[in-house]
């Protein structure tokens, strides 16, 4: 017979709830507080106001790292939007070997950042194979400096996100497009509705709502990055270290025993504060599917 | 599923090519890369891999380049880091958020929907916001520079204790009632009737933690200053930055942190598209 005791939940519940409070809440909390202070790894600490906030205003670097981050996310957003809808639509259709294709076309996904960036460094090199490809059939007369210049390289960064990111998204919109009622593309279909009109009048309004779920989770992504864009510059954040993001800015001053751990907090509740919006509409969203 | 003769299942020759064709097309841009970096790692020294014009099947295969990568850096003793967080991650994941997941949905306790609250609150905090001053905390535990300090914080992560309770939620409620009138403990009732019926949930836990595990690179990157202790994603990053000279080592140690990923998650990839289909019969 059970003796039913009252704090057996609690006991199930310790770990995970250990682990909730020291690395979620307390560092929560801790970042906000470290954010006004001139804490160094090595003791120090002084409350310093608002002096980390006003410092991030003359930070030509910080204003660098916005607009990548601003540039990641206007074109990570439409491509990462569009083309797994597409690649889901491609791998929806039971044919035959289609198992194949879905695993390899999510491989990306689970390959490590720094392996894939570590692959794309390689072929996006000056004597890289789609350099060498380009000269070879005469587009180029150079080698495009794909690694070593501002732009090309946030271009790079942000076509290797996107190609790691396809099979993600594309399984998101597969377990959406299985919801799609089949009687309105049949409807459709007898009405005389091309692939094309189908897939703009009964597909896409169909996974509507996951199309703003993916919205927001790329928006979220494309604020995060950090991988992607410190293994293609070695390290350094591009020429003139003006290929940084928001994170790469965090660890660089966050890091080793020179790190300025107030102003990486700063920087980390700024983080914090421009992927809170997006986050807040999805937990909406949410709320109102439930 | 029954087919009537001309339904709309059927798929014309015409559509099946232009389906095939795609398909092929977007398998080169997707394995394309991973292949060209294989064919890279396999090249041997006399192979110019710089040509314009350089061959995809390596001329005289060698994996020569796999032992001179570990002359260059310990690759093998990095792997074994590696494999020694992403174990303590997924056990730390597996048991944990099974707990707490089981408890917060089966179990009735006065505060469960404030606790619950503040799990689901964390998911609004990315990761990288809380990440230096989680190296505060584990620095101050003792843990900086240590394989169980990269460990530590990915061990119970509050999205796997959510995916669990949800997949604990989806037992139907009179299955659990029988139990509990027969006078199964808590711990009862999650061995016998909880965990057979969430092991898909589980079995992506496990892998995502896995992966999620031996994939991470900044925040190894953070703790991590002694070169004998770093995972094979940092030790990549240091590969890279001293000798990029050489493609083909760069390309042997990418693939060696590549692979194992690629066989487990083909191993257990069932799982996770049984998930992903089950939602397509539904349709």
């Amino acid at each position: 017979m059970t003796h039913k005791r009252w704090f057996t939940p609690w006991l199930l519940i310790a770990p995970a709830a250990v682990w909730l409070v020291v690395f979620n809440a307390v560092p929560a909390i801790n970042t906000v507080i470290l954010s006004f202070t001139n804490a160094k790894p090595l003791g120090g600490g002084q409350f310093i106001g608002f002096g980390n906030y006003t410092r991030m205003l003359d930070d030509q670097q910080l204003v660098d790292a916005l607009i990548n981050s601003i540039v990641y996310m206007v074109v990570c957003v439409p491509l990462l939007t569009l083309l797994p809808l597409l690649l889901a639509v491609l791998v929806e259709k039971k044919l035959r070997g289609i198992a194949f294709f879905r695993i390899a076309f999510y491989t990306p996904v689970i390959a490590s950042a720094v392996v894939v960036a570590l692959i794309w460094g390689w072929l996006l090199n000056d004597r890289g194979v789609i350099n060498g490809m380009a000269e070879r059939l005469g587009f180029l007369s150079d080698p495009l400096p794909f690694l070593t210049d501002r732009w090309l390289l946030l271009i790079s960064a942000i076509s290797l996100t996107v190609w790691k990111g396809l099979g993600y998204y594309m399984i998101i919109y597969m377990s959406a497009l299985g919801n799609v009622s089949r009687e309105l593309h049949e409807a459709a279909a007898v009405d005389g509705a091309g692939p094309v009109r189908r897939f703009f009048s009964v597909t896409v309004p169909g996974v509507r709502n996951t199309m703003l779920l993916i919205t927001v989770l790329i928006s979220v992504f494309a604020l995060r990055v950090f991988s992607e864009l410190y293994i293609l510059s070695n390290g350094t954040g591009g020429p003139g270290g003006r290929d940084m993001s928001l994170v790469m800015l965090i660890q660089l001053y966050g890091q080793g025993l020179t790190g300025h751990l107030g102003y990486a907090s700063a920087l980390s509740v700024l983080l914090f504060v421009v992927t809170v919006g997006p986050m807040l509409f999805l937990a909406r969203l949410n709320r109102k599917e439930s | 599923m029954a087919r009537s003769g001309r339904g709309f299942n059927t798929i014309s020759p015409a559509e099946k090519v232009v389906r095939y064709t795609l398909l092929l097309v977007v398998l080169v841009i997707t394995v394309g890369p991973f292949l060209w970096q294989l064919s890279t790692s396999l090249k041997s020294v006399s192979e110019d891999v710089f040509t314009q014009t350089p061959t995809f099947v390596p001329q005289h295969p060698t994996l020569s380049n796999y032992a001179e990568v570990a002359k260059t850096i310990p690759v093998w003793s990095y792997a074994g880091n590696s494999l020694i967080v992403a174990i303590l991650v997924v056990a730390g994941n597996a048991i944990g958020a099974t707990l707490a997941g089981f408890a917060l949905a089966k179990l009735r306790f006065r505060g469960s929907k404030l606790v619950l609250g503040l799990f689901l609150a964390t998911l609004i905090l990315p990761s990288e916001v809380t990440i230096i001053s989680q190296y505060v905390i584990v620095r101050g535990l003792g843990f900086a520079d240590s394989l169980i300090g990269v460990a530590l914080p990915g061990a119970i992560q509050m999205l796997n204790v959510l995916l669990m309770r949800t997949a604990f939620l989806s037992i139907p409620a009179d299955v659990d009632a029988a139990a509990i009138i027969d006078g199964a403990t808590a711990w009862q009732r999650l061995i016998r009737i909880g965990l057979p019926n969430v092991k898909g949930m589980l079995s992506v836990v496990v892998i995502f933690s896995f992966i999620f595990a031996w994939d991470d690179f900044l925040w190894p990157l953070i703790v991590l200053t002694d070169p004998d202790k770093y995972t094979l994603t940092v030790g990549l990053q240091y590969l890279n930055g001293t000798f990029s000279s050489n493609p083909r080592l760069i390309a042997a140690g990418t693939m060696i942190a590549f692979l194992p990923i690629v066989v487990i998650f083909a191993l257990l990839q069932r799982f996770f598209f049984k998930g992903v289909d089950a939602g397509a019969i539904k349709g």
